[in-house]
């Protein structure tokens, strides 16, 4: 394998990564609002991690791997705490609702194609440069498929937190 | 008959989930603390038959029935007394301890102290959110003393539990502190915490978004250590007394001894184990 070969699977390896984690993310929030009996918001959640799960498999069948690849020793080094594409854990509220999920949602979209754009404009390697073009594009198209839907869903209320029952026996 | 060797499966962080769900509330540091936990497993490679998860009460300490190995949901603040139990008579057994602040620093407080004095090969994680959550948002050992809630209003007055420094003070082998909102990182620290051989401390920053909304803002302070860790004791004490609470990694490795000195051998019959206590 060439280091320009090397170099393209480990840029895709890190992509895998992000679409693995946003994958286990979104399941966690769909479960949890599952629990809570949020399920328009679960579902939604759902579905989020079904695209998010198809990107990753794109990513195996294009690399050819059968197993996902093991992470570098001292881990990805993501520009923040976590992956791009993956929302942060405290972002969400048992009684949000799509609306919310998609905010969420187009977040991650927007800072995964800053990162492939970032990543693309550093790349030493045309085919690192190409997949990372590829990628921010599709994650352009995924930023503008999160805004159409966006316009499908209602706006909130402004009370939309309040609960009349709520876990805080002190409100 | 084919005598090719066929290779071990490899195990994923999903391997040591178990089927049952959080019931945590959206939003819980906790929910990838779970998820640090099963990384570091299948970063160590450690078969779920191998590992036991042992947990007193409260919201984090649910984290045993959400996970493949054995687990045990044991008494409010007794956990390290179980796990000890456990890990003297069953060596070859990988022994986690889970909790929370309140459950571990407060009813569990001195079981907390003897368990670093002892200093047996076990990892204790601690979810720290500065409340108690299960019971709907009581000041613990940890909270500010100048947190104002309806439950003890301008704050308790009382001076904040440290438990970093109560940790190296009282003998742990291995102190680090880790944040919620940083799984991976949280992982690579608690599997470094588990390969160590003694008692390992873990302190994870896991944000209680219902009671405490406001811990949201530590993810904008939280940073890695300045400093490498230290086998000092006494320098570590000196850093966590007077960093900002936010430093993360591992802050100190020992290299004491842990009880019992035989490792990996476990005690087949009560009477072996009744042979350790005979004066």
């Amino acid at each position: 394998m060439s280091a320009a070969d090397r170099s393209l699977a480990d840029f895709m390896a890190q992509a895998l990564a992000m679409e693995r984690e946003a994958v286990e993310r979104y399941t966690e929030f769909a479960d949890a609002m599952e629990i809570h009996n949020n399920r328009e918001v679960a579902a939604m959640f759902r579905t989020m991690a079904g695209y998010e799960s198809k990107h990753a498999e794109q990513i195996m069948a294009e690399m050819g791997w059968k197993e996902d690849p093991q992470p570098p020793a001292g881990g990805f080094g993501w520009p923040d705490l976590e992956a791009p594409e993956t929302v942060p854990i405290d972002e969400v509220h048992y009684l949000m609702q799509p609306w919310h999920a998609l905010q969420l949602a187009l977040a991650a979209e927007q800072r995964a194609e800053v990162f492939f754009g970032k990543l693309a404009a550093a790349a030493t390697s045309d085919s690192v440069r190409r997949a990372a073009l590829e990628l921010q594009a599709e994650e352009q198209e995924h930023v503008e498929l999160v805004r159409a839907w966006l316009t499908k869903v209602p706006t909130p209320d402004g009370d939309w937190a309040t609960d009349p029952d709520p876990p805080r026996y002190t409100d | 008959m084919n005598d090719v060797a066929v290779p071990a499966a490899v195990l994923t962080a999903a391997n040591y989930k178990s089927a049952t769900k959080p019931i945590w509330c959206p939003g819980c540091g906790d929910f990838s603390v779970l998820g640090a936990i099963t990384k570091a497993l299948a970063k160590l490679q450690l078969p779920p038959h191998e590992v036991a998860v042992v947990s007193g009460i409260g919201c984090s300490s649910r984290i045993p029935a959400y996970t493949n190995c054995y687990g045990f949901h044991g008494v409010h603040g007794r956990s390290l007394a179980a796990a000890t139990g456990l890990k003297v008579a069953r060596p070859d057994m990988t022994v986690i301890v889970t909790g929370g602040d309140g459950d571990g620093y407060s009813i569990g407080g001195n079981h907390f102290m003897h368990a670093c004095r002892r200093n047996v090969d076990m990892t204790y994680i601690v979810m720290d959110n500065h409340v108690y959550g299960m019971t709907k948002g009581q000041a613990s050992p940890t909270t500010e003393p100048d947190w104002d809630n309806k439950l003890s209003p301008g704050g308790t007055g009382v001076r904040s539990f440290h438990p970093l420094v109560i940790a190296l003070a009282a003998g742990a082998s291995f102190v680090a502190r880790a944040f919620a909102g940083d799984p991976n990182g949280t992982a690579d620290v608690i599997a470094q915490g588990i390969r160590h051989p003694g008692f390992s401390f873990i302190e994870v920053l896991s944000p209680c978004v219902t009671f405490r909304p406001e811990q949201r803002e530590w993810k904008q302070h939280v940073h890695q250590a300045p400093v490498a860790s230290t086998d000092d004791a006494a320098q570590a004490a000196r850093r966590v007394m007077t960093d900002d609470g936010f430093n993360l990694g591992v802050l100190y490795a020992g290299d004491r001894t842990p009880y019992p000195a035989r490792s990996g051998k476990a005690v087949q019959q009560v009477a072996e184990l009744e042979a350790e206590f005979a004066l």
